[in-house]
Order: structure tokens, then C-alpha cells, then sequence
């Protein structure tokens, strides 16, 4: 049996694998639910918002066997269920919990990463760059170098908690952004959000098949894409990163890893295998480590020959 | 050895991205109900359901209430905006379709069921009707309605062999005056059952769990709530506080998972996550 755990911004994780924000995360009971099925080594709740705000009409998310697509729009009840969601959450004693916050405006995002606080989750992920609700608020702030690095100072003097800075892949300069974030103060990346936006058409009707036209794209397809992205943002910071993007199997963990993450995102891999797929990405992983002699699962972490 | 245990991908057996059907037969079974048969097979099991979608409008959950290998059938109520405009669809028009979605009803061969159906319930209750009479059940069938004039599917459930059809109307205008409830009470005093099956709003499903509690019967009941993707994803429709789906670890849930569930009778929630009493 390797050792499969972590250590990520002083918060330490049984195993890499970590559910991504927006899948099955709308309460504390379905966040516990997978943790414990899934044997997962932490959880991220789906972006909250400060107050309610509405998502788009179904359709809302489409897949196929090599990418899925989503533009749910980030529906939320606001800080006030989440209030009570956390605190069962906590009393449950479940794994580490990532609090994903969201906002539309610089002073908003310190505002919900207060409110968030005192609510003591183990790590606080700011969602600044959601591609589904570009009709509604612009550009996301995670385009801007500029704006990533302000939505982060913000955020990080409204808390104690370790802040991870939730990146967009939808920019020319992923590593600068990065490097913005990490100078502003950031304490660990999670890459990626969706990619896109895109679209689905359905031939027969001419219509875009998503209610809101364009979605973010996820799952197998944007894995070589992801790899890549980590490994770049790897060599040039220093806080850590939570891979996430295609992610299905150990193996492909294990490829994360490689490339640079210090913790493993895994979302659209539920519509493929269901929350068994995270009991098998465990075993996948151990075997793996097993049959390379590698004793603790920290030593591949940006262990990619060059 | 670095073999995946579930090769396969649990996605390949529907379709999930929808594709255009034509409606091939409309009936309308009262002023607000319809029944319409859709040019495609699902494959579909009792207690199944689908999603429909019509084009720039919405996309909605609905049970299906027949697929015989050929055609699929759904029988739905205008209530909103989304079935208003879908009830307006004729012979010939085209519909999204995408599914089939959940967990099916499963009974045992050469035994005795008790079938419970309130509101849409009636439709999908047939299918598994119609499905189990094949393997020799003998079926004690209950509908309930408001009066005579909302009570679905009488002619189609009379037309089954084995099966019993009980009736009853709020305002007494056909069969027991009362709840479909106390009809069911009486036959599982008088027979022996061997699983109930339920169907309607979730109150009478609520009455429905307490029987078969009170009886020692098995049953499995068919829950609604709020949903988005249908297959897992979103978290939509999770149930406190167990956190299961009711899109995969339901929409049919056994009495014995139902116990778990303490939000069953009490609460659901809206597309936003907000908890509503019912
Ligand atoms: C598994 C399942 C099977 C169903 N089968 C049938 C059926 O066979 N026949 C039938 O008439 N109805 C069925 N329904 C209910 C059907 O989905 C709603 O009647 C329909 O969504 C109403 O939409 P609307 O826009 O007309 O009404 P609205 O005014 O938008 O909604 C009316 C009520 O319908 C429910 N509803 C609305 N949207 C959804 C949604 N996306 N998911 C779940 N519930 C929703 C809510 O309780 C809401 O209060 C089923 C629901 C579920 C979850
Ligand atoms: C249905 C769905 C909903 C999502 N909702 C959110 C969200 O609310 N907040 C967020 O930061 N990311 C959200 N994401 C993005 C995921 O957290 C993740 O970054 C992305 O899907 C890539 O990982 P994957 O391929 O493993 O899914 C969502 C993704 C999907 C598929």
C-alpha cells in the first residue's frame, strides 16, 4: 500500500482526489454522500453566491462519450443556505471541505469570502471564471491579469483560511495569471474551470441545444489540454495546484500529478462511471504506485522527465 | 493488472443528447391530460422516465407510460408553461427526446401486487401493469382522482388480464368517496401482497409508505423532485439525508431506502436549492 496522501496549503488530504465544484454539490448531504461512497480525500461545494441568483432553463448540461458540455448558470440560494448546509457539513466530521464562492464584482467577492469564513471551511476556492454566464456579467475577472490579482488581495485580506484561485483556461496567458495571483497573494490554483464557452447544435430543429446556447466544455477531450496548462503554471509558481479537467481514471491522475498537481479535481468522470469511478481511481492509483515501488504518492508530484 | 473494473462508461446505454421524434398519435384522455405516442423506442422499463425537450423553450422529466419495442408513450398534465405549450404539439410535430433515465420497478414473477396510482401515476402504474400480467401477477390496480371526470387510463387497466381495478374519487362521483389510500388499506388486509407500487403526489406516497410499514409489505414508490441533467450530475435532486439522487439512486426507491430519507413528506427543494415544505 503506497501512501496516498497530501498535504495542500497546511490542509492535509487522505488521498489526491478532490470532487470539483458544481457536481452534485448543492448540499451537505449529497457532498457526504460522495465523500463517503467515493472515498474521496476532499470535496468542493458548487459556487455560492452571496445572494440567490437564478440558473438558465434546461437544458443545461449534454454529453457524449468524449466531452460534455454545461451552462447551468450557477444557480444558488445564496449565503443563507449555505450557511446551514456548511454547518451540517461540519458536524458530519466528513473530508476536507473546499468552499467554491463566487461573485460579480471585486467588493462582492470579499464580501461572500468574509461570510464564508466564519463558517470555517478548510479551504476557500474563488470562482473567477465561470464561462457560462458571460451574457450576464462580462468577460470572467480570471481573463485579466490586472482583475485576477485584485478579486485575490480582496479575498485574501477578508480571511484566515488559505485561498485557492479557481483559474480560466479561455486566455492567452494562463502563466502570467498565475504568476498575478501568486504575487497577490493566492495560497494554491485550481486548474481549470470549463473551456469555451462552445456550443451543440441539433441539426433537425437548427436550434443550439443548450437553453443557453453556449456552454463550458469538460471531461476526456480536455485532458491533453489541462496537462499541458498545469505543467506550464507548475514550472513557473510556487503555490500549489489542484489539476482539474478530464480527469477519469487513476491513470490519468497520475498524468496530473506528474505534471504538476498537488491535488486531483474530478467532476464530469461521475456521468462516465458514476461514484464508483473515485473508489477505482484510488485502487488504479495504489496499484500503480505499488508496482513502481513508489512509497509515497508525493514523490510523482512534477516528477515529468524532460 | 491496470485493468479498469467498470469498462464500460454507464452513459452508452441511452441517449443523452436529445434527438427529434415525431408524435405519431395524440389522445386526450381528460381537459388537461394527454397521452402521446412518440415515433422511438427507449428500451424503456416501468418506472423509467425521459426527458423532453421542445427547442428554445425548456426540457422536462416525464415518466414513461409505455415502450413496446417500437414506440414510447407519455401521458402528461398542462400545468405550466412548459406542458401548456407541449399540449399544444399535434400529430406529425417533432419533440426532443433523451433517456431512458432511473431505476425501474422491480417485481417478482407469479405474484401478488398492489398497484397505487394518483395524478400521472395511472400512466406509468399500466406499464408495469401491463409488464407484470406477462409474468403471471395477479394485480390489485388503484386509482385516485379528484372526481370521475380525472380519473386516467380506466379502459386501458380494465383491458388487462389478472387485474383488479379499484376505484376511488375525492367527491365519491365513481367508486370508494375517499382517499385511494383507504381502498389500499382494505386490500392489503383482505390479500396477501406481495409488493406495493406506487405512483401520484407525494403526500399520498407518504400514506402509501406508511402501509406498507403498518403491513410489513415491501413497496416501492416513484419520487419526484426538481431535476436538470437526469443522469447524475448536477446534484439537483438529492434527498436528505441520505444525499442519493433521485434520478439514479431512484426515481423508484424502495420503502426501506425511503426510511432513510428524512426530507420524504416534509420538504423538496427548488432549482435554486431552497427547501419547500409541501
Ligand atoms: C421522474 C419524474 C417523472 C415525471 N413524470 C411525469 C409524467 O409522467 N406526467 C406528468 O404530467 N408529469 C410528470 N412529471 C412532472 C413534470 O416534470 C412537471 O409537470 C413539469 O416539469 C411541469 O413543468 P411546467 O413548465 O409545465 O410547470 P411549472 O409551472 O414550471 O412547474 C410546475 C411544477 O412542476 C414541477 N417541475 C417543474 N419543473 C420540473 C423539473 N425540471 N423537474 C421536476 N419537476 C419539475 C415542480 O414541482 C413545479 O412546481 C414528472 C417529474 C419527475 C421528476
Ligand atoms: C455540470 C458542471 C457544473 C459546474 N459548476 C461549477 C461551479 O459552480 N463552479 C466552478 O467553479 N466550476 C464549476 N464547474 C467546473 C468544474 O468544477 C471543473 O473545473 C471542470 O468541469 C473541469 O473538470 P472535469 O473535466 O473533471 O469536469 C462545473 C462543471 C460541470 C461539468
Amino acid at each position: 500500500m503506497a501512501d496516498l496522501s497530501v498535504t495542500f496549503a497546511g490542509v492535509h488530504f487522505t488521498n489526491p482526489i478532490v470532487l470539483a465544484s458544481g457536481i452534485m454539490g448543492i448540499t451537505a448531504n449529497s457532498l457526504i454522500h460522495v465523500a463517503h461512497k467515493g472515498k474521496l480525500g476532499g470535496v468542493t461545494t458548487k459556487s455560492i453566491w452571496l445572494t440567490p441568483h437564478q440558473g438558465h432553463k434546461n437544458p443545461v448540461m449534454l454529453g457524449t462519450e468524449h466531452y460534455f458540455i454545461n451552462a447551468v448558470g450557477v444557480p444558488d440560494a445564496g449565503i443563507e443556505k449555505a450557511k446551514e448546509e456548511l454547518r451540517i457539513y461540519k458536524e458530519n466530521k466528513s473530508v476536507p471541505l473546499i468552499a467554491n464562492v463566487i461573485a460579480s464584482s471585486e467588493t462582492d467577492y470579499g464580501m461572500i469570502t468574509e461570510a464564508i469564513t466564519e463558517l470555517e471551511p478548510d479551504l476557500i476556492e474563488v470562482n473567477i471564471s465561470c464561462p457560462n454566464i458571460e451574457d450576464e456579467f462580462g468577460k470572467p475577472l480570471a481573463c485579466s491579469r490586472v482583475k485576477a490579482a485584485e478579486v485575490t488581495k480582496i479575498c485574501k485580506s477578508k480571511t484566515h483560511i488559505p485561498v485557492v484561485i479557481k483559474m480560466s483556461p479561455n486566455v492567452e496567458n494562463p502563466v502570467e495569471i498565475a504568476q498575478a495571483c501568486e504575487d497577490a497573494g493566492a495560497d494554491g490554483l485550481c486548474c481549470f474551470n470549463t473551456f469555451g464557452p462552445g456550443m451543440l447544435i441539433d441539426l433537425e430543429s437548427r436550434m443550439p441545444i443548450l437553453a443557453n446556447k453556449v456552454g463550458g466544455v469538460s471531461g476526456p477531450g480536455i485532458k491533453p489540454l489541462v496537462l499541458k496548462m498545469v505543467n506550464d503554471i507548475y514550472k513557473a509558481v510556487k503555490i500549489p495546484i489542484i489539476g482539474t479537467g478530464g480527469v477519469l481514471t487513476g491513470k490519468d491522475a497520475l498524468e496530473m500529478m506528474m505534471c504538476g498537481a498537488t491535488l486531483v479535481g474530478v467532476g464530469t468522470m461521475i456521468y462516465y462511471y458514476d461514484i464508483q469511478g473515485f473508489v477505482d481511481m484510488a485502487i488504479e492509483m495504489n496499484d500503480w504506485l505499488d508496482e513502481h515501488n513508489i512509497k509515497n504518492i508525493t514523490e510523482i508530484i512534477g516528477a515529468l522527465n524532460r | 493488472m491496470f485493468e479498469r473494473k467498470v469498462p464500460v462508461p454507464i452513459m452508452l446505454n441511452r441517449i443523452d443528447v436529445p434527438i427529434m421524434v415525431k408524435i405519431i398519435d395524440v389522445i386526450q384522455e381528460t381537459d388537461n391530460v394527454k397521452t402521446f405516442t412518440l415515433d422511438i423506442s427507449l428500451n424503456a422499463k416501468p418506472g423509467q422516465f425521459v426527458n423532453i425537450w421542445l427547442p428554445g423553450i425548456d426540457e422536462k422529466p416525464f415518466s414513461v407510460a409505455e415502450d413496446n419495442g417500437k414506440t414510447l408513450k407519455i401521458t402528461f398534465f398542462a400545468i405550466g408553461e412548459f406542458t401548456k405549450k407541449l399540449f399544444a404539439c399535434n400529430v406529425g410535430d417533432k419533440i426532443g427526446i433523451r433517456g431512458p433515465y432511473g431505476r425501474a420497478y422491480s417485481w417478482k414473477p407469479n405474484s401478488t401486487l398492489a398497484l397505487i396510482a394518483g395524478g400521472y401515476g395511472a400512466a406509468p402504474m399500466y406499464f408495469l401493469a401491463q409488464k407484470a400480467v406477462e409474468t403471471n401477477c395477479i394485480i390489485y390496480f388503484i386509482v385516485g382522482a379528484k372526481s370521475k371526470n380525472h380519473l386516467l387510463y380506466l379502459n386501458t387497466i380494465s383491458s388487462l388480464p389478472k387485474t383488479f381495478l379499484h376505484i376511488a374519487t375525492d367527491d365519491g362521483s365513481m367508486g370508494h368517496k375517499g382517499y385511494n389510500t383507504e381502498v389500499l388499506e382494505k386490500i392489503l388486509q383482505k390479500h396477501h401482497i406481495h409488493q406495493v407500487f406506487g405512483c401520484g403526489p407525494e403526500m399520498m406516497l407518504y400514506s402509501v409508505f406508511n402501509l406498507c410499514k403498518k403491513y410489513k409489505t415491501e413497496g416501492q414508490l416513484s419520487m419526484e423532485r426538481y431535476m436538470k441533467c437526469g443522469f447524475g450530475v448536477c446534484g439537483q435532486c438529492v434527498m436528505d439525508n441520505t444525499g442519493e439522487r433521485v434520478c439514479m439512486e431512484g426515481a423508484v426507491m424502495t420503502t426501506q431506502q425511503l426510511s432513510c430519507i428524512e426530507e420524504f413528506g416534509k420538504y423538496h427543494r427548488d432549482k435554486e436549492g431552497l427547501k419547500k415544505p409541501f
